[in-house]
């Protein structure tokens, strides 16, 4: 794939994929198998910078751009998609909240235990009522004092169970619909929190996907992020950062269910001819990898533009739609081209194919992604057409 | 403590390999280059050596090779070395041993050193003379095929464990000297990301055969390549079957001397 790519992009793309594929490749089965990650794993990618890669240094991170962050998203999720989603949303959701509308106090106690792999983000958003929804969520936190006072319940929180630091969006004001929201950066060992339903997934095994149950949880009122009512646009803002890195997790999904394609369509033979041989077999890898260059370069343009501090909402949201939905017809084909064996667990693809299917629904389902462009792109005629 | 590390660009062991039509090389495009295996043993090696050994020792990467091998220099600082020399002139061919320890040997020398570490050979053409003749050329003992180093506390001398055929073999050698590499010496370390932006700012000395004092090409080659060819294609492999073994090995040995004619 001939990008023109910087030689330091090359080289953290090497690290990623070297990485990926000599420590983690080994790990990643069982890891979906037991349903979590060795802490190890995360040890080792923050030794390399991986976990805070677009922290500053001053905290601890690398200081690198979004662009860098999703090179290695890539390579590690073409390898464990699992461990794609962990670290793009530690570093997309968590890291960039807590820099962006963090106080410095919250800066400094947080950021460089972040960027160093000790301590995982998390970003509790979804609640069983507000899925694409968000405004409809219910949890409360009232100021009392010095602390606000949280009540609720957040599902489907990826890695919650193992966070030290989540960021948890709550009411705090109830007549408010969109700008009654705030944003609280929680403790696991705060008072009043606890893990709840601890869910059993199709795909990203390796992934833990958890409730958590606020009773009267006590939050010190400076863990709160950006001002009151700020939550909804944090929200909202966190989002376009963290689409673009699950479409550069699916881009992972779909890269190695094309090599994987590849490699065992060249070596299975029927009818004295290579599976690789047969013109429908070329046709799909045709398309295959067409689609999944078309979603790389979707990424890649989403991502500059963010580094250049761009808007880029529309751009996001294409780079994701298209990535996932890519990742999903990949395996797809992958799988039909694999034939019965693809359907054991003795190939990678059976795991791609079920880590694929939840691209299409997280961080904004394809019906969300679709509102988002649709809007941006009809502002954009609206704004050149007579009335 | 000057460490000085030798790096060689090589094609990528997975990478296939074609010669060009003329017999006189590789087919080079679209080969991916990488570190010479063998070498990033030495370049882990020497910061392990330089971390043990505190402030004012320092990891010099030596590397003669064309202008892309500059990445793969980049890269051994992305790990850690502290700075490089890029021998790079336009006359330097894949110069024959003799050629190319003479140019490293002046390089080293400009450069100062107490130790050198190398890749046991080069995964391209295996040669694995180089080394050698550069200890010679430096009047340095050479211990090769290392899988376990030690510096003795006076930095004077040093042990290396040395893995030969049937068993290991123990030396003690003086200092300076070259030490060549051996898989199993330890576990090279990645190119962390801070690393990789440090090594933006770390110094690569390039230097042409002038700016080394030589009037075109140094040193007398003693061997020349006439040709490159192809490795035969194999034959494929035929099974011998019978019901009883007897009746196989008479088969075998009809083919072993009809066929193949080797009996």
């Amino acid at each position: 794939m001939k990008y023109p790519l910087t030689e330091e992009e090359r080289m953290i793309q090497k690290t990623a994929r070297d990485f990926a594929r000599k420590e983690l490749a080994p790990l990643a089965v069982e890891a979906n198998e037991k349903g979590f990650l060795p802490e190890a794993v995360f040890k080792g990618l923050g030794e390399l910078g991986f976990m805070g890669i677009t922290v500053p240094e001053e905290y601890g991170g690398v200081g690198l751009g979004n662009f860098c962050l999703i090179i290695a998203l890539e390579e590690i999720s073409a390898v464990c998609a699992s461990t794609g989603v962990t670290l793009s949303v530690h570093n997309s959701l968590t890291n960039w909240c807590i820099l962006k509308y963090g106080s410095e106090k919250l800066r400094r106690h947080f950021l460089p235990r972040l960027a160093s792999g000790e301590m995982l983000g998390a970003y509790a958003i979804t609640e069983s009522e507000a899925g694409s929804d968000i405004a409809a969520m219910r949890l409360s936190a009232v100021r009392k004092g010095d602390e606000y006072i949280l009540n609720g319940a957040k599902i489907f929180i990826s890695t919650g169970d193992k966070a030290g630091a989540i960021i948890v969006f709550g009411r705090t004001d109830p007549n408010n619909r969109t700008k009654g929201i705030s944003a609280f950066v929680v403790e696991p060992s705060f008072e009043g929190f606890s893990i709840g339903k601890v869910e059993k997934k199709m795909g990203l095994k390796a992934s833990t996907t958890v409730e958590l149950v606020f009773e009267d949880c006590r939050v010190p009122a400076e863990n709160l992020l950006g001002t009151e009512g700020m939550g909804m646009r944090i929200a909202l803002a966190g989002l376009d950062g963290g689409r673009i890195g699950i479409a550069a997790q699916s881009l992972g999904i779909a890269q190695a269910a094309l090599d994987e394609t590849v490699r065992f369509t060249r070596e299975r033979k029927q009818f004295a001819t290579r599976i690789i041989d047969f013109q429908s077999s070329r046709w799909k890898i045709a398309d295959m990898a067409t689609a999944v260059e078309a979603a790389r370069l979707l990424t890649y343009r989403a991502a500059k533009l963010r580094d250049a501090g761009e808007p880029c909402i529309k751009e996001a949201a294409m780079a994701k739609l298209f990535a996932s939905r890519t990742a999903n017809r990949v395996v797809y084909d992958a799988l039909q081209l694999h034939g019965g064996v693809g359907y054991t667990e003795e190939f990678l693809v059976e795991r791609l194919y079920r880590d694929a299917r939840a691209t299409e629904l997280y961080e904004g389902t394809s019906e969300i992604q679709r509102l988002v462009i649709s809007k941006a792109v009809i502002e954009d005629y609206e704004r050149m057409m007579p009335d | 403590m000057k460490i000085i590390v030798l790096l060689k660009r090589v094609p990528d062991t997975e990478a296939k390999i074609l010669i060009n039509q003329e017999g006189t090389g590789i087919k080079d495009d679209g080969i991916k280059y990488v570190i010479n295996t063998y070498d990033e043993y030495a370049v882990e090696e020497g910061l392990r050596l330089r971390d043990k050994a505190g402030t004012g020792s320092t990891v010099t990467v030596v590397c003669m090779g064309p202008e892309e091998a500059a990445e793969l220099i980049r890269t051994a600082l992305a790990m850690g070395a502290d700075n490089a020399v890029h021998v790079c002139d336009k006359a330097l061919d894949r110069p024959d041993p003799f050629v190319a320890a003479t140019v490293l040997a002046k390089a080293i020398k400009d450069q100062g050193f107490d130790i050198i570490f190398c890749g046991k050979q080069a995964i391209d053409d295996d040669m694995g003379q180089v080394h050698s003749i550069l200890a010679d050329m430096l009047d340095i003992p050479q211990v090769n095929v290392a899988i376990e180093f030690e510096m003795a506390a006076d930095t004077k001398r040093s042990t290396v464990r040395r893995r030969i055929e049937g068993g290991d073999e123990k030396v003690e050698t003086s200092l300076p000297a070259v030490i060549s590499c051996e898989k199993g010496l330890n576990e090279p370390r990645y190119a962390s990301l801070p690393g990789i932006m440090k090594a933006k700012k770390k110094e690569i000395r390039k230097k042409t055969l002038a700016d080394l004092g030589f009037t075109g090409i140094p040193g007398e080659a003693r061997s020349s390549v006439v040709r490159w060819v192809p490795l035969p294609k194999s034959s494929g492999c035929t099974q011998v079957r019978a019901e009883e073994t007897r009746d196989a090995v008479k088969e075998l040995v009809r083919l072993l001397r009809e066929e193949a004619k080797i009996i």
